[in-house]
């Protein structure tokens, strides 16, 4: 059975900076997963739905207008409510160390990654988190 | 019965969304799924989306959607995007255009990885269709990948296929190349604005003066702004219109279809048995021809006579 990691790239909210999650996107198509990017100013709904639908191992957010706090766990809340949590969220962007820990914590979120992560960390880090 | 088929039965997205990736891996479970969910197909009207890239298709379906949706129709989307003959990756982007449907319940989309497939399509794309058939679609839209002039897997899956071209893409020599011209039942000259519409339609017209039409039906050449809704809600009448002269003349052209799949559905089995057998069974002949003291065509027939003659498993 030739399983392939599906990944979906989102942007949530108003937030217009998208090189990020395409340079994310097309590393990950590079190391052989399937990776579905749906585009700009994404509501929570939207990519909930996109990832119930594409049946993805991982939600990937990538947020860098400050509204990290409330985007994701929205999303996470959305996943759970339409049971859905076996789906993996991860993010990435501006996000302060605090933050971080709050959403860790919280549950909200597996990883996050900030601004100067290599590439291969990331890739790295869905391939040990996906199950088999 | 398999509890997500059950499921899909009664609708649920997740079991849709579940069987389709079981599928699209190949599972062991699938060919179980595929004869519990084959008596519910055959209801939905599956239109096939073929063009070169960038000519608008993903924009076309988003805003066919939005046309048949006034209806009050169940709509299926599978929109295919080539995966990476390196990596074995795939970036799927159709959706990005199509987003303004993905929290409408009477829509579901599905992106795939052509995974190998050099036709336009996956080759789980037929079995994915028949999912979202049993999943009650009405109507399911399938987008090729960005194609050529020679990838045509859709004829075969399609009821109605629209072959969807800008204007300015070429002379007229273009359109009487045989191929990609000759599958469509409605032809749209989308990015109409662009200028040069007119001359497209004119070439195409022309050249199907000259074909001969099958059984009667002659492909309508219809011209669009996608992005505008423009020409969108002629084109559904125009594939409405093509549904009925389906239903009229019997063109269903089953036979050959079920011809065709049970003959790619034993070529593959006896391709992976045959595989198997050349590394356990006949490696002495591999050997020899490596070495030119046999040639090919007489190890193959040899290989064939021993199997056929004890039976094939």
């Amino acid at each position: 059975m030739a399983r392939k990691i599906r990944v979906l790239v989102a942007k949530p909210g108003l937030d217009g900076h998208d090189r990020g999650a395409r340079v994310i996107a097309r590393a990950l198509r590079d190391a052989g997963m399937e990776v579905i990017y749906t585009g700009l100013h994404q509501t929570p709904e939207q990519i909930v739905e996109a990832a119930i639908q594409e049946d993805v191992d991982v939600v990937g957010l990538s947020i860098l207008s400050g509204a990290h706090m409330t985007l994701i766990p929205r999303v996470t809340q959305l996943l759970r409510e339409n049971g859905a949590d076996d789906i993996i969220v991860i993010g990435g962007g501006t996000i302060p160390e605090d933050d971080i820990k709050a959403l860790k914590e919280g549950g909200w979120v597996k990883e996050l990654f900030t601004p100067g992560t290599p590439l291969e960390t990331i890739v790295e880090w869905i391939q040990s988190n996906v199950k088999d | 019965m398999n509890n997500l088929v059950e499921k899909l039965l009664q609708g649920d997205r997740r079991s849709a969304a579940r069987l389709i990736t079981l599928i699209e891996n190949d599972a062991p479970e699938k060919k179980d799924i595929l004869q519990q969910i084959y008596p519910y197909t055959g209801r939905a009207h599956v239109v096939g989306i073929t063009g070169s890239p960038g000519a608008g298709k993903s924009s076309l379906v988003d805003e066919l959607t939005r046309e048949i949706r006034r209806e009050v129709l169940k709509v299926g989307i599978i929109a295919v995007d080539p995966t990476s003959p390196f990596s074995g990756g795939a970036l799927l982007g159709d959706r990005i255009r199509m987003q303004e449907h993905a929290t409408d319940r009477g829509v579901f989309i599905r992106s795939m990885g052509t995974r190998g497939s050099l036709g336009g399509l996956a080759q789980a794309t037929r079995d994915v269709i028949r999912v979202l058939d049993a999943f009650g679609c009405d109507v399911i839209l399938v987008e090729t990948v960005g194609v050529g002039q020679s990838e045509l897997d859709i004829m075969h899956h399609a009821d109605t296929t629209l072959v969807v071209l800008t204007p300015q893409a070429g002379d007229h020599i273009q359109t009487i190349k045989a191929g990609i011209m000759e599958i469509a039942d409605i032809f749209v000259i989308n990015k109409a604005d662009l200028g040069g519409s007119g001359k497209m339609v004119t070439d195409i017209e022309t050249m199907l003066d000259l074909s001969p039409l099958v059984n009667g039906w002659r492909p309508p050449v219809l011209t669009t702004i996608a992005i505008d809704h423009q020409g969108i809600p002629e084109l559904w009448a125009a594939i409405k219109r093509h549904k009925a002269w389906r239903k009229e003349n019997k063109a269903g052209a089953n036979r050959e279809r079920v011809r065709r799949e049970l003959a790619e559905i034993i070529q593959r089995y006896l391709y992976q048995l045959i595989s198997r057998e050349l590394d356990e069974r006949f490696e002495h002949l591999l050997e020899k021809v490596a070495e030119r003291q046999l040639d090919p065509y007489s190890a193959a027939m040899d290989i064939i006579k021993q199997s056929w003659k004890g039976g094939l498993p």
